[in-house]
């Protein structure tokens, strides 16, 4: 028990997003709202960018930016070890974009589908369809 | 110049993407030759990359000057130099057929569909020609969501269709992503040729496995594998027939490009076929979907839905044949993706033409269209006698490869999906060029005409959809050549 509690807190981080993205995932497959399975879309691609983010980080380390990095006497050897990896938040910068442009074309979807059926639920949507 | 082929590849319809948006504001007219142009320069470097690569082997393109790793880079070998030119010729000539469909369909939404046009075709070819792992999923999902744009321009099901493959996409682009993800934990590196270089002594490790699974699911979401297509028939049958005509033949040939990519130069096939060894199951998933693929297009009584599931079980045909794990396999799946997406194009644009005469395209509406249509329905033979797989069209020669491998690959259940699908493909188009042959034509009140008056399509779509049929027995008679000079040495040496 102690075991397992310990490899839980140990790499919180993972089970953290494993567990958003069951949420976004289980809100894609159950919920009967077309937005709310939209949101559960979002849920998941954030579960993803905040997997990225944590593995970035180091104990002990700062933000990659140097300190009295410009200017005539800079003497100091920069050390990698002290700064946080920022390569994974560069690409999730990129990732988060793509999110929110997802986000867009989904929501702008479900915009014409309420104009089309004049309803977001999809068991009301697919009567209307079958009824045709 | 011809240094920047791979840049120029990209970038040009890239900008014109830009310049049309804009264009289209000023003159409506103006957008088509834009992307004509546009993609006419895609294709010219595609075709001039490939005649490289036959002269220089693999070509490195360094954007900016930054040298991988730290930078990005293009890598051009045979396997891309192959399909880049498929890519940007299928693309070019359905964008000819598309214009009399868009002045009929939309012809106030001229500017918004070019620019997702040549937007999508750039991801399509970014995909194709990139090095980079992270480089890949961002072209993914440029390509995704200009292909959801374009999918949701059709009937009054279409954005409901649409929404719906775009929930599977996301998830697709996502298990992708996370499987970089891992693999970045592991190696450090996101460059495709370091990450190969980097993995061989991590190969026991539970991080790549679980990576290597990730990258499969999501590929294999993207390009509708058997259990996971079923975002595809309603997504391509609804949508208008110009957008189904490029997204039909590219969106899933280019994913199976991803998957081979992915087994031969990330995770190397020593990987895949000795320390994993699930070919087995992957093979027999393949032969489920191909006999799937089938049974479910026989239940269809609608042309362009029955086509959608062929293309599903074409899905199986490839990731079979590139799971067989020998070389007739491969040589088969890669081959198989040329042959495709120009038999693929071939019958959609059939479809296009239909439907712009028709404006419908269940079988009903078939009645006596070898009369009214002859030279549409001619090259639908062709597109047809190929899928089937007659000789001398080019369907023939990769499911002959394919049949190959399977056999030496005592894989004996895959040949056997591979033959009952043929028949199947035969019984499916023998009855459309039934309907079309003998019932008479009748408009939609139930008016017989006799005998009916010839109808046939303008020369903008016939003219593609002939390049496209004749380029169907060509590629087959010079399958030869292709296979000596470019495919095999795709395969890495001592793959046997």
């Amino acid at each position: 028990m102690t075991d397992l509690i310990s490899t839980v807190v140990a790499k919180y981080n993972y089970w953290i997003y494993i567990t958003l993205m069951m949420i976004g995932l289980y809100a894609m497959i159950a919920k009967n709202n077309l937005v709310k399975k939209i949101v559960g879309m979002n849920i998941f691609q954030t579960a993803i960018i905040l997997f990225y983010v944590s593995i970035g980080v180091k104990k002990g380390a700062t933000i990659p930016i140097l300190e009295h990095g410009h200017g005539p006497d800079v003497h100091h050897v920069v050390h990698a070890v002290d700064y946080i990896n920022p390569l994974p938040h560069v690409l999730m910068l990129t990732a988060i974009v793509v999110g929110v442009a997802t986000l867009g074309v989904a929501l702008a979807l479900a915009i014409r589908i309420y104009n089309n059926y004049n309803t977001l639920e999809e068991n009301e949507i697919l009567t209307q369809v079958r009824e045709k | 110049m011809s240094e920047q082929y791979p840049a120029l590849l990209v970038i040009v319809p890239l900008l014109s993407a830009l310049v049309i948006s804009v264009a289209g504001w000023v003159n409506k007219r103006l957008c088509f030759p834009i992307a004509v142009a546009a993609l006419g320069v895609a294709a010219w470097s595609s075709v001039g990359l490939l005649f490289r690569v036959l002269d220089e082997g693999v070509i490195v393109y360094k954007l900016g000057g930054w040298s991988p790793p730290m930078g990005i880079a293009y890598y051009i070998d045979y396997l891309n130099g192959l399909v880049l030119p498929v890519v940007s010729i299928v693309a070019l000539l359905n964008l000819i057929s598309s214009k009399k469909i868009v002045e009929q369909q939309f012809p106030d939404k001229a500017g918004p569909f070019y620019t997702l046009y040549v937007l999508m075709v750039t991801g399509l070819l970014g995909i194709v020609v990139t090095g980079d792992a992270f480089n890949l999923y961002v072209l993914l999902e440029i390509a995704s969501l200009t292909g959801y744009g374009l999918l949701a321009m059709g009937e009054e099901r279409a954005p409901l269709a649409t929404l719906n493959y775009l929930y599977m996409g996301t998830i697709g682009a996502c298990f992708y992503l996370l499987g970089i993800g891992y693999l970045y934990i592991v190696t450090g590196s996101l460059n495709m040729v370091d990450i190969a270089r980097l993995l061989p002594p991590l190969y026991q490790s539970k991080a790549v496995l679980a990576a290597f699974i990730i990258c499969m699911v999501g590929v294999w979401l993207k390009m509708a594998f058997f259990p996971l297509h079923a975002w595809l028939p309603n997504a391509y049958t609804y949508a208008n027939s110009a957008s189904s005509g490029l997204i039909a033949p590219l969106m899933t040939k280019v994913m199976v490009y991803v998957m081979i990519r992915l087994i031969l130069t990330v995770f190397t096939p020593k990987f895949v076929f000795n320390t994993l060894a699930v070919h087995d199951a992957v093979v027999w998933l393949a032969v489920i979907a191909i006999v799937m693929g089938a049974v479910l297009a026989l239940k269809e009584r609608n042309l362009k839905k029955m086509l959608t599931y062929i293309v599903v079980a074409e899905v199986g045909y490839m990731v079979g044949g590139a799971w067989l794990g020998n070389r007739a396999g491969l040589t088969g799946a890669v081959l198989h993706i040329v042959n495709d997406a120009l038999m693929t194009l071939c019958v959609f644009l059939v479809v296009g033409n239909i439907v712009y005469k028709i404006k419908g395209y269940a079988f009903g509406d078939l009645k006596g269209l070898f009369a009214k249509m002859p030279f549409t329905m001619g090259a639908f033979v062709i597109g047809a006698l190929s899928i089937i797989g007659v000789p001398p069209t080019c369907g023939f020669f990769s499911k002959w490869y394919l049949i190959l491998g399977a056999i030496q690959a005592h894989q004996y259940g895959f040949m056997v999906a591979l033959l009952f699908s043929s028949l199947i493909n035969v019984v499916l188009f023998f009855r459309v060029f039934e309907i079309g042959f003998y019932e008479p034509f009748s408009d939609h009140e139930g008016h017989e005409h006799h005998p009916a008056v010839m109808a046939e399509a303008p020369l903008t779509m016939l003219v593609p959809l002939y390049v496209v049929a004749i380029s169907l027995i060509l590629v087959g008679l010079y399958t030869g050549d292709i296979v000596n000079h470019i495919v095999q040495f795709v395969i890495p040496k001592g793959f046997m």
